[in-house]
């Protein structure tokens, strides 16, 4: 039976992660994966870097994060663009709601500016006339995640892990792993598999959240920043069945990616064209010329969604040699490099960097 | 803005002409919808300058009370409802029973220089001369594979071109055998006689095939590798075509099975042309390609299914299977020369879209790893072309559709009805 010091189960931007930061500290790492690398959450991601500054854990894991990211923004296969994020305000409300915000991020550590509407329209003059403002974060970027993923793992293999490509892991054994060819490995176990979760760790519950996104033929300097309305965590981290917010985003091809739609109750992959039209009227309400562009696919995929929105990382309530990283809603191309350092700091016992009791899984064995 | 119809038909070539007058014949409301300004599909493309075939006109004349929804294009679909987009518009069209004829396209296959300006697909060329791209006085070279060639030069001709010869990959024996099969279909063999007068003093060429395109910045010289040996012709056009490949796409939206054997898939009919989706049918080369007899004949048996008329529509099945023998038989007589898989190198682009050579697809497995990270068919096309000649090159085979069908305006897909004119930008 072959042995490693951690067998990673799951391929997408947390297992790669994962994999990619074992293996950096000389580990024998095995990777398993039965799809493309990247083929679920991590391919139908939007690849925005960004901070949310609503949860202050959510926030300590995504500002620990964007630090990691800065050592690939020159990197060809993370296609890192850094177009900013800009907030958009709506009404005064809105934008002093956004004061609260910038002082919270500027806090964290995370460059913010309140912008007044004259700058709004100098930044992205296709905005609709009439908003108050907003908040601007200039540090913040855009990736591509399945290509990133990709090459995570291709450096952990260089270093010498084993991808398990095509192969299910089937059942955790008390240590190791027994893949769907019947082949069993043996050593600790780190489970990456998102909305999969409860296949091999039934006591950690975890919802897939739908999403649609549309992306465009290429429009250079159309937009230049990632945009959002004030009130996306409203959709983000709310719990209503269905929700859309107002969240676009300039590809570095000219493209643009629309975005976001929430939905828990739907668990087919179908595209939905009442959900399309939802977020379409949404966006066009911001920014009124996208109803001429042309689209050219539309997608969907599912985040994996814990009950209190927060992910799953640390040890496996109840079990020895067995580790968990998953459940990052949204958020998991952000963070995906500060919770696999996270996850390396607890599986050798160091004292991580960032505070670790948010998102240890033994909350939910309450 | 909804609009209701007993039956619609997708697509205003042969197939779709005789499925919607058919089914319109008996009572129904029945709409037909095409994306061009003029019906006629790509085989009876309007012409700019010259009359249409008689067939074609009559099909076309013969509409009666059909609907003719021109400049419709189809992009996503809707329960019993597809969704349009017009020049101006958008709309919902509803039916109770639909008819697929959505055709076929041109299987490209690449080569060093097949995407320099002057390269097209020999249908493609014939499509640009019918709707007046000057070709007059141009050298052209008709090169790929099928009688579809012939059609091609003979369209080029009558528009002035200059056609230095037609290259068939097929060889010459087999070609002949093919042809000494027609007496079995006098119509076709009436038809294939009055090309080659349309096109005497063209030479036609077998076991002749394009290995490359060369010129500075536009096509100036083809490379051709014939059964004596290699030669370059100057030339300032090359329309290169290998067949025909069923389009499939709206189909798969709306979840019909497709039939995977070969290459390229189809879609699954039975006997009678029902899809696997109830009150859908399939007519024409969306179900396999066979010709124009072929869809005319099975444009009749859907238009008599979608109108409810199955004793009609059983009647014609002796006729439909002679015809369907035929296509197998250009099948067997045109199969693809191995060489042409091999002939592009690493450095040929693939996905003109996305540029994205052959070398970096280099060690993918599957479509959609390939895609994803390389972005090879993400692009205008949605894979059409590169997916295409990537599954017949034996790579990978073309993954699922994801709509919309067309690339579409935003507009559209957020169910406005009309555009605002550019001033409310």
């Amino acid at each position: 039976m072959a042995h490693y010091d951690l067998i990673v189960i799951g391929a997408g931007m947390i297992g790669a992660s994962c994999a990619d930061a074992a293996s950096a500290e000389g580990m024998r790492v095995a990777l398993i994966e039965p799809g493309p690398i990247g083929g679920g959450a991590t391919a139908a991601a939007m690849g925005h870097l960004v901070a949310m500054d609503d949860d202050p854990a959510e926030l300590a894991l995504a500002r620990y994060s964007l630090h990691h990211w800065e050592a690939f923004a020159d990197l060809k296969e993370a296609e890192f663009s850094r177009c900013g994020t800009l907030w958009v305000a709506r009404s005064d409300a809105d934008r002093n709601a956004a004061a609260a915000r910038a002082a919270r991020l500027g806090a964290a550590g995370v460059e913010a500016h309140l912008i007044d509407a004259a700058t709004l329209y100098e930044l992205e003059p296709a905005l609709t006339p009439g908003l108050s403002g907003g908040m601007l974060v200039p540090r913040e970027a855009v990736v591509y995640p399945p290509r990133m993923a990709r090459y995570l793992v291709q450096r952990a293999q260089s270093r010498g892990a084993r991808l398990y490509a095509g192969r299910r892991a089937q059942a955790l054994l008390s240590s190791g792993v027994q893949l769907d060819d019947r082949t069993r490995l043996s050593g600790p176990v780190l489970v990456a598999t998102g909305c999969a979760i409860p296949e091999l760790l039934p006591m950690l519950p975890m919802r897939a959240r739908k999403g649609h996104l549309i992306i465009t033929e290429r429009y250079p300097n159309l937009l230049r920043h990632q945009l959002l309305e004030l009130g996306y965590a409203d959709s983000a981290h709310g719990d209503a069945d269905s929700s859309v917010a107002f969240n676009v985003q300039p590809r570095p091809t000219g493209q643009i990616l629309i975005g976001s739609s929430r939905e828990f109750s739907a668990i087919d992959a179908s595209v939905s064209p009442a959900m399309v039209q939802r977020m379409l009227e949404r966006s066009f309400a911001f920014v009124p010329a996208l109803r001429r562009l042309q689209a050219l696919r539309i997608w969907t995929g599912f985040r994996p969604t814990t009950p209190d929105g927060r992910p799953y990382l640390g040890a496996v309530p109840g079990a020895t040699n067995q580790w968990v990283a998953a459940g990052h809603e949204g958020l998991g191309i952000t963070t995906a490099l500060g919770s696999a350092r996270l996850l390396m700091d607890l599986i050798h016992g160091r004292t991580p960097a960032i505070d670790p009791a948010p998102y240890a899984p033994s909350r939910m064995a309450a | 803005m909804t609009e209701r119809y007993d039956i619609l038909v997708v697509g205003a070539g042969p197939a779709g002409l005789t499925a919607a007058r058919t089914a319109a014949a008996h009572g129904a409301r029945v709409g037909l919808i095409d994306a061009q300004a003029q019906p006629g599909g790509q085989v009876w493309r309007h012409d700019v300058r010259h009359h249409a075939p008689r067939e074609a006109r009559a099909a076309i004349s013969g509409l009666g009370q059909v609907e003719l929804l021109s400049q419709h294009t189809v992009v996503a679909v809707e329960p019993s409802a597809l969704r349009v987009e017009m020049p101006r518009g958008a709309s919902e069209l509803r039916y109770d029973a639909l008819v697929l004829a959505t055709g076929a396209r041109e299987l490209l296959l690449p080569f060093p220089g097949w995407t320099l300006p002057g390269v097209t697909g020999a249908g493609g060329l014939q499509a640009l001369a019918k709707q007046g791209w000057p070709v007059a006085g141009k050298r052209v070279v008709i090169a790929g594979s099928g009688p579809l060639l012939l059609a091609a030069a003979a369209t080029l001709r009558a528009h002035g071109a200059h056609v230095l010869g037609i290259y068939e990959q097929a060889a010459a024996a087999s070609v002949h055998a093919f042809a000494r099969q027609l007496v079995h279909w006098p119509a076709k063999a009436m038809q294939a006689l009055g090309l080659r007068t349309r096109l005497a003093g063209v030479p036609y060429h077998f076991g002749s095939f394009i290995r490359g395109a060369s010129g500075d910045d536009t096509l100036s010289r083809v490379d051709i590798e014939g059964p004596r040996g290699s030669q370059s012709i100057e030339c300032d056009m090359l329309g290169v075509g290998y067949g025909l490949v069923p389009n499939v796409e709206l189909a798969q939206l709306l979840g019909c099975a497709l039939v995977h054997q070969g290459a390229h898939p189809r879609v699954q009919v039975d006997a009678l042309l029902r899809t696997s989706v109830s009150g859908i049918y399939a007519a024409g080369e969306a179900g396999g390609i066979g010709g124009l007899a072929v869809a005319r004949i099975e444009g009749e048996i859907a238009g008599h299914m979608a109108a409810g008329q199955t004793q009609a529509a059983t009647a014609l099945l002796p006729m439909r299977g002679k015809e369907r023998r035929f296509g197998a038989l250009l099948s067997h007589h045109f199969a693809l020369d191995p060489r042409l898989l091999s002939l592009a190198n690493a450095q040929t682009l693939i996905c003109r879209c996305e540029d994205v050579t052959l070398g970096e697809l280099d060690g993918f497995s599957d479509a959609r790893s390939a895609k994803l990270v390389t972005r090879c068919g993400m692009g205008a096309c949605q894979g059409r072309i590169c997916g295409t000649a990537l599954a017949e090159l034996g790579r990978f085979p073309r993954n699922g559709a994801r709509p919309p069908v067309f690339p579409t305006r935003l507009a559209t897909l957020a169910g406005l009805t009309t555009f605002p004119s550019s001033d409310d930008y």
